[in-house]
C-alpha cells in the first residue's frame, strides 16, 4: 500500500474461531463438520444447525467454490476501503457460503456462477480468505 | 367453515406524527402518535388495556422506546404488554398478536406503537443506518468477516439479493426503476409523504450508485416519527367513529440462515409461507386482492414479494411490474402513499398505515377505486422475517 489509507477492519480470532483464522495462515480453509450427520458448517458454533449435535471436527475444505452473488460498493462506509469494490458471496463446494472479496479481477468482470478458488490474505495473527477466478495465479 | 380469527378483530384507530427530520425523543414521538390514535378512535386512555411496543433502529443504537413507555403514557392495569422485535415484520405481527388476544378474550383495545428517531440534527441519513462507525478495527470472531469484506449496512444484502434475481431470471435495472418512479407518482398525491417531486426513469438511472445494482432511488428513506394503531373487537368497532378495518387474514414466514447450504434466501422469501397462511385464513387468493401495501425497504423487495404472493410466477416480477401496473391508474395499485421509498420510513408501519387509510376509503386524491381486500406486508432483516395482514372494510 502506497497511500495513507487507514487499514480495513481485520477480525481477531476468538477461541471458537481460532482454527479458522489460524488455518488460513497455513493456507488451509478450515470449516466445521458435524460428526453425526456429516453436514459442513461455517464456524463458529457448537451445535450443528442441521441436527443440533455438538460433536464436530475441524476439516479442511477444498477451497473451491462459485460466486453465488455479488455487489459493487460505491458508498463510503469505512475509510479503509477504496470504492468501488466488490462484496461477494462465495458458495463453497461443501455448501456453506462466505462473505468475501475477489482478487485478480475487476468488479465489472465478476459474474454470478463463476468458479473461484480460495487465496489467503495474511495478517500478523490471522489470514482472511479471499477468492480468485479459477485458473488465475495468486499475487497476494 | 370460516377461520375462527377471520373478521373477529378490527383496526379502530390510527395516529401518526409528522415524518422526517422531527427532532423529538422516541417517547415523545410515541406519545404524540398514541394521543392521535386515541382521538381518531374516540377511546379514552383508560379504555386501553393492551400495549405492544416496537422500537426502530434506535432499539439497537440507543434511545429507542421500551417497556418504560407504559409509564411515559401513564397507562395503568394493562392486561397485555410487550416489547417486540422482529424487525420490519413487527408492525403486522403486533396487530396479529393483538387480534389473537382479543379473540381469546384477554383484552379489549390494544395500542400497537412504533417510534424511531435515528436522524440527528446535522448528520446524514446514511450515518443513521450505516453502522460502520460502530465497527471496531478488530471485530471478534467470524462476524468480523463481514466488516473485513466491506459488507456494511442493510444495503449490502439487498443488493446481493437483487443481483442474484437479475442473474437467475433476467430482471433488469429498468424494471426496478419502474417501481421507484411509480411510487413517487403516488407520493405526489400524499400530504404525508416526504418526497413529492416527480421523478423519471432517467432520474432513476442518474441517481448515484449506493451498491450496484442499487441506485440511491432504489433505497428507502430514513425518517424520525411514530405511528400508533389500535386494535379492537369487531363488535366494538361497529360502535366506534372510524370505518372498521377488519382483519381477514394473517400469516408469517421466517426462512432462516442465509449462510446455510441450499438457501435461496435471495429470491424465495418468507413471504411465500406467510402468503399461504394469510390467504387460507381469509379464504382468498392473489386474484382477489385489490390493492397492495408491500414493505419496500428497496425496490427489489417489492418485486420479489409480489412474486412470492403469487401475483405472477417466480422470476417474472420484472416483466410483471414493467408496464407500470403498480402506479396510479394501474391494475394493481401498490404502495399508494409512496411507500418507504418516497413516503416515510416507519418500518412495517409504513405499509400498515397506508393500508388502513385505503381500507377506510380515506385516501383522498390517491384513494384506490376498489378496496375490498388490501394486502399489507412487513419484511425485516435481510429478507429474514416476514408477516402479512389482509384487511377489508367488510366484516364478511
Amino acid at each position: 500500500m502506497t497511500d495513507e489509507r487507514p487499514p480495513r477492519p481485520i477480525p481477531e480470532a476468538d477461541d471458537a474461531s481460532r482454527p479458522f483464522f489460524e488455518g488460513g495462515l497455513e493456507g488451509k480453509l478450515m470449516l466445521m463438520k458435524c460428526s453425526e450427520c456429516g453436514a459442513w458448517r461455517l464456524p463458529a458454533r457448537s451445535h450443528c444447525d442441521n441436527c443440533l449435535s455438538d460433536a464436530f471436527t475441524w476439516e479442511q475444505a477444498s477451497g473451491r467454490g462459485t460466486v453465488r452473488t455479488f455487489g459493487v460498493m460505491h458508498q463510503r462506509y469505512h475509510p479503509g476501503f477504496e470504492t468501488p469494490y466488490d462484496v461477494t458471496i462465495v458458495e463453497l463446494e461443501e455448501g456453506p457460503r462466505l462473505p468475501t472479496n475477489l482478487v485478480g479481477i475487476t468488479p465489472g468482470a465478476i459474474r454470478t456462477g463463476m468458479p473461484v478458488r480460495v487465496d489467503f490474505e495474511n495478517h500478523d495473527d490471522v489470514a482472511l480468505p479471499r477468492f480468485r477466478p479459477e485458473g488465475t495465479q495468486s499475487n497476494l | 367453515m370460516a377461520h375462527p380469527l377471520r373478521g373477529v378483530a378490527a383496526i379502530t384507530g390510527l395516529g401518526m406524527t409528522p415524518m422526517g427530520r422531527i427532532y423529538k425523543s422516541t417517547s415523545e414521538l410515541a406519545a404524540d402518535a398514541v394521543k392521535a390514535a386515541l382521538t381518531d378512535s374516540g377511546l379514552r386512555k383508560d379504555q386501553i388495556d393492551g400495549l405492544l411496543i416496537n422500537p426502530g433502529i434506535t432499539g439497537s443504537t440507543g434511545g429507542g422506546i421500551s417497556l418504560g413507555l407504559q409509564n411515559y403514557l401513564g397507562m395503568q392495569n394493562l392486561r397485555l404488554l410487550n416489547h417486540m422485535n422482529a424487525a420490519g415484520s413487527t408492525a403486522a405481527q403486533m396487530v396479529q398478536y393483538a387480534a389473537m388476544a382479543i379473540q381469546a378474550g384477554m383484552v379489549n383495545h390494544v395500542v400497537c406503537v412504533f417510534a424511531d428517531a435515528p436522524l440527528k440534527d446535522g448528520s446524514s441519513a446514511g450515518a443513521a443506518y450505516g453502522g460502520a462507525a460502530r465497527n471496531p478495527q478488530r471485530p471478534k470472531g467470524m462476524a468480523g468477516l463481514y466488516a473485513a469484506a466491506g459488507y456494511f449496512g442493510a444495503n449490502t444484502p439487498y443488493a446481493l439479493a437483487a443481483r442474484r434475481h437479475m442473474d437467475v431470471y433476467g430482471t433488469t435495472q429498468d424494471q426496478l426503476g419502474v417501481i421507484a418512479v411509480g411510487q413517487r407518482q403516488w407520493a405526489t398525491m400524499s400530504p404525508l409523504a416526504q418526497m413529492r417531486t416527480p421523478i423519471t426513469i432517467e432520474d432513476y438511472h442518474n441517481s448515484r450508485w449506493i451498491i450496484e445494482p442499487l441506485h440511491l432511488l432504489d433505497c428507502c428513506l430514513v425518517s424520525n416519527g411514530a405511528v400508533a394503531v389500535i386494535v379492537s373487537s369487531a363488535e366494538a368497532a361497529k360502535e366506534m367513529p372510524q370505518p372498521p378495518v377488519y382483519i381477514h387474514g394473517m400469516g408469517q414466514g421466517h426462512p432462516g440462515d442465509r449462510g446455510r447450504a441450499g438457501s435461496d434466501w435471495e429470491t424465495q422469501t418468507g413471504a411465500q409461507l406467510a402468503a399461504r397462511t394469510a390467504y387460507a385464513m381469509a379464504g382468498v387468493g392473489p386474484g382477489d386482492i385489490d390493492c397492495c401495501q408491500i414493505y419496500d425497504c428497496y425496490t427489489y423487495t417489492v418485486l420479489v414479494t409480489l412474486e412470492d404472493y403469487g401475483f405472477c410466477k417466480k422470476g417474472e416480477g420484472g416483466p410483471f411490474v414493467e408496464d407500470g401496473k403498480l402506479g396510479p391508474g394501474g391494475a394493481l395499485p401498490t404502495n399508494t402513499g409512496g411507500g418507504e421509498l418516497s413516503g416515510y420510513y416507519m418500518w412495517g408501519m409504513t405499509p400498515l398505515s397506508e393500508g388502513i387509510i385505503q381500507t377506510r376509503g380515506q385516501g383522498g386524491e390517491r384513494q384506490v377505486p376498489k378496496n375490498d381486500l388490501v394486502l399489507v406486508t412487513g419484511n425485516g432483516g435481510s429478507l429474514s422475517y416476514h408477516a402479512a395482514l389482509i384487511l377489508s372494510p367488510h366484516q364478511n
